[in-house]
């Protein structure tokens, strides 16, 4: 489980840069907030806060 | 433009800072413990399972000893956190009780993990607090699963062990589906592992895990009861429907259910188990705003007209289920269920003193039983 736990937390991390390059590349500001609220989940399981 | 990106990316860091501080502040909220006159020591989980040693469900046990020897047995709270009722009896047993005779075992948290979460979209509060003469206690809410930070991701279908049962994916994290545990599973097979370890290697005669059910569920107001301890629930059952004010059914725990406390743990230790249920409105479907206000007083009105359309298994009226009522007919049912079987083998009994009656706690209130930890003697306090 410890394993498959690791994998979980690095494709969160991948995601989250793929959303943070997403974000980076908008130039609507409406999708940029967009990008950003759905960014925040992401950051906080990698901090490991929930 | 680069301007307006930096702008909303700060607005998203304040954001992520709230809710972020929020969750921190949840998951390590201290809940002071301060050990009653009965408790002789306190010792950890993974004092009978090492694996779990210094985890987050290393939970704190509370070892009650009477100067008589006796039976033994063990309570646990916080098997699901979000049904508080159970955990605030735990806490008033370890803080107020004294054996005569026998043992008492009581763990307030028996999946931590679970506390320290709450449920995922279901808008919970983050606590609640029981007042107190002294001010009050506040506590963490928690959840029924434990906390996806300490066991993540969960499989597609969740199958029991070591039945190979399949039951709901999430239900890997719930402790009472976990049961009997294994010594390499999960953290939650693992925490039911040491359970029941600590219930072979201390000789528990009874084990009584303590719930809350929402008023659609039909195993509400009841004593679940594995075959060997459906006499002795059959006897509390009737004693306390005729004798202290409020009835309360005894049920068989179904062979074909698997890793539910009153099924595994006793199939697999030598104990008698059963399991309590009491109404707790806060966690029907058809709730109104899902408050401190609704799990403290139990108090809904979507509640009170699913039951004028005959929806629930247990009554409701606008009086609702406060949370002394709750925890009052746990206390009563522990004490007679011990006092029951103490009558029965009296070579094996427990005898408690202490410990408040369903009357008593509703008269005075839950939070009269907590201890004051600042005025506490600083030895005597834990933190669960």
């Amino acid at each position: 489980m410890i394993v498959v736990t690791i994998l979980y937390y690095l494709m969160t991390a991948g995601i989250a840069v793929v959303i943070a390059a997403n974000f980076l590349k908008r130039k609507n500001w409406q999708e940029e907030v967009l990008y950003l609220i759905v960014l925040i989940p992401f950051l906080l399981r990698l901090l490991r806060l929930k | 433009m680069v301007l307006r990106k930096i702008a909303i990316a700060a607005l998203a860091a304040v954001l992520a800072v709230f809710a972020g501080s929020s969750f921190y502040r949840s998951r390590h909220l201290a809940e002071p413990v301060v050990a009653g006159p009965g408790v002789a020591r306190v010792a950890r989980l993974g004092d009978y399972f090492p694996a779990i040693k210094g985890g987050v469900n290393d939970a704190n046990v509370y070892i009650l000893e009477g100067k008589e020897p006796g039976g033994s047995v063990l309570v646990l709270g916080g098997t699901h956190p979000e049904e508080p009722a159970g955990r605030l009896t735990a806490w008033i047993l370890a803080e107020n009780a004294v054996p005569a005779k026998g043992r008492l075992f009581v763990i307030l948290s028996a999946n931590r993990s679970a506390s320290t979460a709450t449920r995922l979209g279901g808008a919970y509060p983050p606590d609640y607090t029981i007042p107190t003469a002294w001010g009050g206690q506040t506590f963490r809410m928690g959840d029924r699963w434990s906390n996806p930070l300490d066991q993540w991701p969960d499989p597609e279908v969740y199958i029991h062990y070591p039945t190979r049962q399949q039951l709901a994916y999430m239900d890997i994290r719930n402790l009472n589906r976990a049961f009997p545990g294994r010594p390499h599973g999960t953290l939650t097979e693992q925490t039911c592992w040491a359970v029941c370890e600590l219930i072979r290697k201390e000789k528990i005669d009874i084990e009584i895990d303590l719930h809350e059910a929402e008023l659609q569920y039909p195993v509400i107001s009841t004593i679940v009861a594995h075959e060997k301890g459906q006499d002795l629930a059959a006897m509390a059952s009737m004693m306390i429907s005729s004798n202290e004010g409020f009835p309360i059914g005894a049920e068989a725990s179904p062979q074909a259910l698997r890793g539910l406390s009153h099924r595994e743990i006793g199939d697999h230790t030598d104990a008698v188990s059963l399991l309590l249920e009491a109404p707790e409105p806060f966690l029907d479907a058809t709730r109104g705003r899902t408050g401190r206000e609704l799990l403290l007083t139990g108090k809904d009105e979507f509640i009170v007209r699913a039951g004028k359309r005959g929806l629930l298994f247990e009554k409701i009226d606008e009086k609702g289920w406060p949370i002394d009522v709750r925890v009052g007919r746990h206390c009563s049912a522990i004490l007679q269920i011990l006092e029951t079987w103490s009558e029965d083998k009296p070579a094996r009994a427990v005898v408690l003193s202490g410990v408040p009656k369903y009357a008593e706690v509703i008269k005075n209130g839950s939070g009269s039983y907590l201890k004051n930890p600042k005025t506490a003697d600083p030895a005597k306090i834990t933190y669960e």
